[in-house]
């Protein structure tokens, strides 16, 4: 049995470079095939009947009509008479048709009838909401001694509300039966390897019979690991119709209800000793996300003073459920921690930067954070352009600086991955994993190349089938970890039996011999070698195959990770708008496998960080239940001229490496939502309490306090 | 959504403007400096509503479809031809993600009904570049790392081709103004600055 771990830091061809992922080409050229791409013979498209009401019940239904109309080829209720709906655009009738159009208009000649019912949407009720859920209270040390030790406190309310995935490719698939018993699905998914079963079970054939595919997918950030009603009604209406059925969500219901990050409220008192460490946390959250209310936020996060108090009430609401959103949980819980330190810090009269330095010794990875804190603080110049709060220039333009921690655990999922070496000398990685724009492919592709020694365009990365040798569903991070770690094994398992049957030629037992530069070659002798084609040629006649699983946490992989972030915002006291200067993030993760693609996720997190804490919102209509800004004119997201200048730092280097690999999709977009609100705060002299940071708020909390 | 219940203050300054846009300041999408106006108005005649036929001239090829009157240029790209390059993601003009040029200007290809294409030069992302022959444009979007999950980057790739050809020396100012009426959800905004810059420095990377 090979040892396994990584290569050692000058031993690597490729681990740790700046790599180009593999499929940009195909992405940059428009020929990727997505699932909303997917054009089978004689394929049927879907359009469906969504229940215009927050809470409701079916009292009349009647698609005959529908049925009737050209083109329409299956019609399926999902619920009918009687039925309760329990949030606004649940899908009550779907209707297959020749065309969207045709289906369309099929949709307009279903008659329902509704007895409308009271609906409740508002999240930050709170206690107040009818249902609401106190969890217990979770004390620690004697919160109520240390508030009145105390030398300074400060109390605040913060909130963030419930933003949508938005994800560029809406959900849906493609459905196809090759025969009465046998589905073959196109998805947009982060489970290719989890679809079949579920399939399965909406249809009742099984999971054997079910093979799904994603070779590319339009993002999912958290709301694309469920097969979903919409999946499986798709099945069904290709069953009914015997033909190919695509059923992709129209924007709509794709922000109304395939995506849902739960809001969070809070009250929070906190409290320092004279030096500046936290002494004293209090805190109560509540938050909404749809029917099953919210996860409780870990709050006070990252940091743990030693005396604390948190409990969170969950608010049940006519909203469609909740789904994982990068880093469930950690954003809010950011968010509403950093805020109210940050105000502590003001309190005291302290630089956030010296506060926070002092603070990272009550977390868990103290010197990892004051490392990274220093970094960013130079790579923001934080003391040079850092004010006292309110004390940012005479002009209606006030600059600001805010910085925020976060950690994140990153732990591979199981994985496994078949490596087939050809007597050609080609070599593929097999695994039924999905890369979401994280850059999977080409992580697999870098840890097979390097284990055979080959470059990388000599290796071949098949993901996407759920025939190929399952791997867990892409969320929580847990993607690079679980790939890295199965490849790393079957490819060293796969080499293995290869210099075996090798070894003969050159002489010397298998365990001499090594995987370098295309040559199978003697340790500490390269001029005896052999080139790999000709080595590969010794397998025979079929191809040499082997697996490997990620066998958890040790030298491969780890968890647990720290970073921070700072921003720099410019305000106009005057219209409320906030600009983005700069964002700095500082990020650990283990060993990095491509440092290009792992600097693109803290890119692209910062961006998704600068949406929701500047723009983001689900805005629903009290009234109506529905939500009113179900398009991307109204549900904004920055754009290119909005982010600012932003500058990535990753920690690397032996400390970080000899920990393995850790996931990064997560991590870095936690912090940013606190470190604009703290920069904004800085920057105008008084907090604005809730995210985003739209003008009407800004102008809002400068009014309250007195500065307008 | 304000909060804030207070009484105006009197008079009417840019704060009470401002305060009444309870959606943000972001200009994304609304204000696309290089996103073209719709097809003109098709005289008088009355079409359809059953299929009607349609040529469309599309990378240099002529397409002769049968059409309802009301399939949108994308749909009939996507769901008619198999160019499925172009994306569909707002299907109301906002994203970009469908961008084609239509005599050499970006247009939301959703935003435009296929009838109103005809007589056009339609050039779509499957006219640009191949993965193997890259466009400069593409070389260097792939250098920089401008894609994510890529499902806006063929809109952002399209956007950029017009975008240069009018400005083939840009400030990242213009670029950020330029590219404006495109989104991405990953957030590779900052490659796609990059990668502009680049191409217009001579140095796209790759084929180019
Ligand atoms: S799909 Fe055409 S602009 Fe969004
Ligand atoms: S790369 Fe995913 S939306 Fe832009």
């Amino acid at each position: 049995m090979p040892e396994y771990k990584w290569p050692d830091a000058n031993d690597r061809d490729l681990i740790g470079k700046r790599i180009s992922r593999l499929d940009g080409p195909v992405k940059v050229t428009g020929t990727a095939k997505y699932a909303f791409d997917i054009n089978r013979p004689g394929m049927l498209f879907t359009r469906t009947v969504y229940c215009p009401h927050a809470h409701a019940r079916i009292t009349k239904l009647d698609t005959s009509e529908a049925a009737k109309m050209p083109g329409v080829k299956a019609v399926r209720i999902i619920q009918n008479v009687g039925t309760e709906i329990q949030w606004a655009l649940d899908e009550i009738v779907a209707i297959a048709a020749t065309s969207e159009d045709a289906a369309e208009d099929a949709v307009r000649a279903v008659k329902v009838e509704y007895e409308v019912l009271p609906h409740f949407v508002n999240g930050e009720a709170g206690e107040k909401a009818p249902q609401a859920k106190a969890a217990q209270q979770n004390v620690v040390g004697d919160p109520n001694g240390a508030k009145a030790a105390a030398a300074v406190t400060s109390k605040g309310y913060y909130g963030i509300p419930t933003i949508s995935h938005c994800c560029m490719e809406a959900h849906g698939q493609v459905c196809e039966w090759t025969d009465e018993q046998h589905l073959e699905a196109w998805c947009t998914t982060q489970s290719v390897a989890g679809l079949p079963a579920q399939f399965a079970e909406g249809t009742g054939i099984p999971a054997a019979n079910v093979r799904t595919h994603c070779e590319y997918m339009g993002g999912g950030f958290g709301s694309k690991f469920s097969v979903d009603r919409w999946g499986v009604e798709c099945a069904k209406l290709a069953k009914d119709a015997k033909a190919p059925v695509k059923w992709m969500l129209e924007r709509e219901p794709e922000l109304t209800i395939a995506g849902d990050r739960p809001s969070a409220y809070a009250e929070i008192e906190v409290g320092a000793s004279q030096d500046g460490t936290i002494t004293y946390w209090s805190s109560k959250s509540w938050g909404s996300g749809g029917p099953g209310g919210s996860g409780s936020p870990p709050m006070p996060y990252v940091i743990q003073p030693a005396n604390r108090r948190h409990q969170h009430i969950s608010v049940p609401t006519h909203m469609a459920s909740a789904r994982a959103w990068r880093a469930p949980n950690h954003p809010q819980a950011c968010f509403l921690t950093m805020s109210a330190i940050d105000d502590l810090a003001a309190a005291l009269k302290m630089d956030p930067l010296d506060f926070f330095m002092k603070n990272a010794a009550i977390t868990q990875r103290a010197a990892v954070y004051q490392e990274e804190l220093q970094k960013g603080a130079e790579l923001i110049e934080w003391k040079k352009k850092w004010r006292p709060r309110g004390q940012n220039g005479p002009g209606p333009v006030k600059r600001g600086l805010g910085v925020s921690m976060h950690t994140w655990g990153g732990l591979g999922h199981n994985s496994n991955c078949e490596v087939s070496i050809f007597p050609d000398g080609s070599v593929e990685a097999k695994l039924a994993s999905q890369d979401l724009g994280t850059g999977t492919r080409t992580v697999i592709a870098i840890v097979l190349a390097e284990t055979l020694g080959l470059p990388l365009n000599a290796v071949k990365v098949s993901i996407g089938d759920s025939s190929f040798p399952p791997s867990g569903a892409s969320g929580g991070s847990t993607t690079v970890g679980g790939v890295s770690a199965s490849t790393r094994r079957a490819a060293q398992l796969a080499l293995e039996q290869l210099l075996v049957k090798v070894a003969p030629d050159l002489g010397v037992p298998p365990e001499q011999l090594e995987a370098e530069k295309g040559t199978i070659r003697v340790k500490g002798n390269p001029t005896k070698s052999m080139p790999w084609k000709q080595a590969a040629a010794r397998v025979g006649m079929t191809p040499l195959t082997a697996k490997g699983a990620n066998p958890g946490a040790g030298k491969l992989i780890d968890q647990g990770v720290g970073g921070i972030q700072m921003a720099e915002v410019s305000v106009d006291t005057e219209t409320g708008i906030v600009k983005m200067e700069k964002m700095v993030a500082v990020q650990d993760c283990g060993l990095i496998i491509d440092l290009k693609t792992a600097e693109s996720q803290c890119y692209g997190a910062l961006i998704m960080g600068i949406c929701y804490a500047l723009t983001e919102e689900k805005i629903i209509d009290p009234v109506t239940g529905r939500m009113l800004n179900a398009n991307m004119e109204f549900y904004k997201l920055a754009g290119i001229g909005d982010i600012g200048e932003l500058v990535v730092h990753m920690m690397t280097g032996p400390e970080y490496d000899k920990r393995g690999v850790i996931g990064l999709g997560e991590p870095p977009v936690i912090s940013p939502g606190a470190a604009i609100s703290n920069a904004v705060a800085n920057a105008i002299g008084v907090r604005v309490p809730h995210l985003p940071l739209t003008p009407d708020r800004v102008l809002a909390a400068l009014e309250k306090g007195g500065m307008s | 959504m304000a909060k804030d219940k207070k009484a105006a203050p009197p008079g009417v300054s840019r704060r009470d403007f401002f305060r009444g846009s309870a959606v943000g300041a972001l200009s994304t999408g609304l204000l696309s400096s290089t996103v073209a106006e719709g097809a003109q108005t098709a005289g008088a005649q009355v079409l359809g509503p059953g299929p009607v036929p349609v040529t469309l001239q599309i990378n240099g090829k002529s397409h002769r479809l049968q059409l309802e009157p009301r399939v949108t240029l994308l749909d009939a790209l996507r769901n008619h031809l198999d160019l499925t390059g172009s994306k569909k993601v707002c299907d109301r003009g906002t994203c970009g993600a469908c961008t084609v040029l239509m005599d050499g200007k970006p247009v939301y290809a959703c935003a435009v009904l296929a009838i109103d294409a005809q007589g056009k030069r339609i050039e779509t992302i499957e006219s640009l570049g191949t993965p193997e022959k890259l466009h400069p444009i593409q070389a260097a979007f792939v250098e920089h790392d401008a894609q994510q999950c890529g499902f806006c980057t063929p809109g952002f790739v399209v956007a950029s081709k017009a975008f240069l050809d009018r400005n083939p020396r840009p400030t990242r100012q213009q670029i950020e103004k330029g590219l404006g009426g495109n989104l991405c959800r990953c957030g590779t905004y900052a490659g796609i600055r990059a990668a502009l810059l680049a191409v217009k420095a001579g140095k796209g990377g790759g084929n180019a």
